[in-house]
């Protein structure tokens, strides 16, 4: 099983009061240095059999026409290496 | 003749009992619409009420646009019926493309429950004809995601084509650009708003005016005119 992530944030010209009230926080908790922060959203798409172009395609299709509202939002997607993978890919670098 | 008036209930709707009744105050029938039926029932008119569809998850109005009920009332709203959008339908008649724009989280991050003026920038929508171009209104406006927001070239074009319907007066509640609190469509049979005039329809309820009955009287206007 695969896993596709489709992040989806809102556009760099609309307003985002969370992520304001968000960074004017941070200074009242002591973390500094933040000049701006911006909030989104993450979905993690678990994905029946193989994760081809055209399963790939379709999930663009469900960003689009519905994760995001394109008007406000942009988004993005990513495969995200399952965790055998992951976790081959780890002993690779090991040995 | 009788006027037949769809109000559509959502999982999660509020205001379908309030605009049922706005409708039969205006001398109209309400006919309920439930989110699963594909069948109209014949209305003359549809209004999609207030509230949390599918509890806005997503987004507000994002859910609610995939509903079998919606699909009619995208063909029927494209082929002229009158359709009105308000508060949650207004979400959801943006999500669907009915309307341009979209709808996002208040700038100032409150819930806001309050009466609120607006200005009738165009009194010749299918629901705005019983009021006077300039006219102000009183009615109530209660929500967390009101700001209106559409792009510079979307929003020109609204101003130009007088398809602005309403405008915030006295203090922008939400962030709105341009302090816009309801458009229409470029035939004018679809029009949404933030706005809930089906709450002021009787002096003893909401703002104790009847400024929102126009809405409901417009569309008998309208219909008995065509």
């Amino acid at each position: 099983m695969a896993r596709v992530v489709v992040d989806v944030m809102l556009k760099p010209e609309i307003l985002d009061p969370q992520g304001q009230a968000v960074q004017r926080a941070l200074p009242r908790l002591g973390f500094e240095g933040i000049s701006d922060v911006r909030q989104g959203k993450r979905f993690e798409l678990e994905v029946e059999g193989p994760v081809d172009d055209a399963a790939l395609a379709r999930i663009r299709e469900i960003a689009e026409t519905f994760l995001a509202n394109t008007v406000i939002e942009d988004f993005d997607v990513r495969i995200e290496a399952d965790q055998a993978d992951s976790a081959a890919l780890a002993a690779k670098a090991e040995s | 003749m009788t006027v037949r008036v769809g109000v559509i209930t959502f999982p999660g709707t509020l205001d379908d009992r309030d605009t049922q009744r706005a409708v039969r105050v205006a001398g109209l029938e309400a006919v309920p619409l439930w989110h699963r039926d594909k069948d109209l029932k014949q209305v003359d008119a549809v209004v999609l009420p207030g509230g949390f569809s599918y509890g806005d998850y997503l987004r507000a109005g994002a859910i609610s646009r995939f509903s079998p009920v919606m699909e009619s009332v995208i063909g029927q709203a494209k082929a002229g019926m009158p359709v009105l959008g308000i508060c949650n339908g207004f979400q959801v008649l943006t999500e669907t493309h009915l309307l341009p724009g979209a709808m996002l989280r208040n700038n100032h991050l409150h819930f806001i429950c309050r009466d609120q003026k607006l200005r009738v920038e165009n009194a010749e929508t299918a629901w705005t004809r019983s009021y006077e171009q300039g006219q102000e209104i009183n009615i109530p406006l209660k929500n967390i995601d009101g700001r209106y927001v559409a792009d510079e070239r979307v929003l020109d074009e609204l101003e130009a084509e007088g398809r602005v319907v309403f405008r915030y007066r006295d203090v922008n509640p939400n962030g709105s650009l341009r302090d816009i609190a309801g458009i229409t469509n470029e035939a004018g049979n679809v029009v949404g708003l933030m706005p809930h005039p089906e709450h002021a329809v009787e002096p003893l309820i909401g703002t104790g005016r009847t400024d929102g009955l126009g809405f409901f009287t417009s569309i008998l206007k309208k219909l008995v005119d065509a």
